[in-house]
């Protein structure tokens, strides 16, 4: 049950691109093509999930016990930007084709917040590993969801007739807010 | 005259979050009151500056190889200073700006202006460039979170000025945000034609 209440609090309530605002960048920056967005979706949550494992046994078994958590967003960055690099490395070895997928995503995913973000909430909110693997999971969902919604918003968007002055950035945020609406449907769901 | 010049492009011309687009979660995420965009943005700007004398400074001891990273642990470094004194001494606005204040070290601002700027001049001109780039994402956050705090609580700074029954909750809560800063993107961009 409590793992429900994550998953759904996760993708719909409190979803982590409309709600929470955590990575707004890739949101606003590859949703132009629903391929693109599918590919960055699939990189971003192998990363999140990595990422908030790796944080988390960190932050337990050295932050925690040596008392350094002041280190925590030194230290967290740090893991995560070698991290992508490790990724990236090894899937160019191994998975070559999957390299020619996602790799150009990769980069852009050190200085996607959502990654950090996630990280620390899971800290914050004191889930324990289990329970943090779950939320990342699903926070990865969410992202690709919101991402997906955008992405086919905004290929009907470059059909239409807008506005002079509202073309480009301004339209696309203006159906984001209208998107973020629709989400706020869900708010008390959990 | 070039250092002004320097200075003022953050404002409209450069501005990084209506022109450039950059730095858009604590943008959104931050400004449902014109005084938490001011924080926010004020933190922001210590972090530029300083991360921009830092690699300004050591510019030609880093190799090209490592530059990225390392500028990522200058960045983080300061971030954990105003974590720190935030925390310390306004506990408050630390409250209610929450994970933005760590998550300003992925803010792709700071790591744009150091890579960008940063890395190729002096240090007074980096310093200059910080300031100004700061100064004009605060001014960015302030102007968003006075429009949805205006409209969406009937007060600006706190300072009440019409009357909670005319507001519209929406404008505080997060469809707002991406509505209120499309139109101000949109506006921006017609002031910079004229």
């Amino acid at each position: 049950m409590n793992y429900f209440v994550i998953v759904l609090g996760a993708i719909l309530v409190n979803n982590i691109v409309l709600m929470r605002f955590l990575g707004i960048c890739p949101f606003l920056g590859v949703s132009k093509r629903i391929s693109t967005a599918i590919g960055m979706t699939f990189a971003v949550a192998f990363v999140m999930v990595l990422a908030t494992i790796v944080t988390y046994l960190i932050q337990v078994y050295v932050l925690d016990v040596f008392g350094l958590s002041f280190l925590q967003t030194i230290a967290f960055i740090l893991i995560i930007a070698s991290l992508v690099q490790l990724v990236e490395i090894i899937m160019k070895k191994v998975s070559p084709a999957l390299y020619q997928a996602l790799g150009i995503f990769l980069p852009l995913i050190t200085t996607n917040c959502a990654i950090l973000g996630v990280a620390i909430l899971t800290i914050q909110t004191d889930y324990n590993l289990v329970e943090g693997v779950v939320f990342a999971v699903a926070n990865a969902f969410g992202f690709g969801l919101a991402l997906l919604l955008f992405a086919g918003i905004r290929e009907h968007l470059e059909l239409q007739n807008i506005p002079k002055g509202l073309k480009g950035a301004p339209i696309a945020l203006i159906s984001a807010g209208i998107l973020a609406m629709a989400f706020m449907g869900f708010s008390g769901l959990v | 005259m070039d250092q002004w010049k320097n200075f003022t492009k953050g404002f409209i011309k450069e501005n990084p979050v209506f022109v450039l687009l950059l730095g858009m979660c604590p943008t959104l995420g931050v400004t449902s009151s014109a005084i938490n965009g001011l924080g926010m943005g004020l933190a922001t700007t210590f972090v530029l500056v300083m991360a921009n004398i830092v690699v300004s400074l050591i510019k030609s001891q880093i190799p090209d190889k490592v530059r990225i990273p390392s500028f990522i642990v200058i960045i983080a470094a300061f971030v954990t200073v105003v974590e720190l004194m935030m925390e310390a001494y306004l506990p408050a606005l630390f409250k209610s700006l929450g994970i933005f204040i760590p998550l300003i070290v992925v803010n792709c601002i700071v790591l744009g202006r150091a890579e960008a700027f940063a890395s190729k001049n002096s240090l007074g001109k980096a310093a200059v460039d910080g300031l100004g780039m700061g100064l004009g994402f605060s001014f960015a956050l302030v102007l968003l979170g006075g429009v949805r705090e205006l409209l969406g609580s009937g007060k600006l700074f706190d300072f009440p000025i019409y009357s909670e029954n005319y507001v519209s909750l929406l404008f505080v809560l997060a469809p707002g945000a991406f509505i209120v800063l499309g139109y101000l993107v949109a506006i921006i961009n017609q002031v910079k034609k004229n």
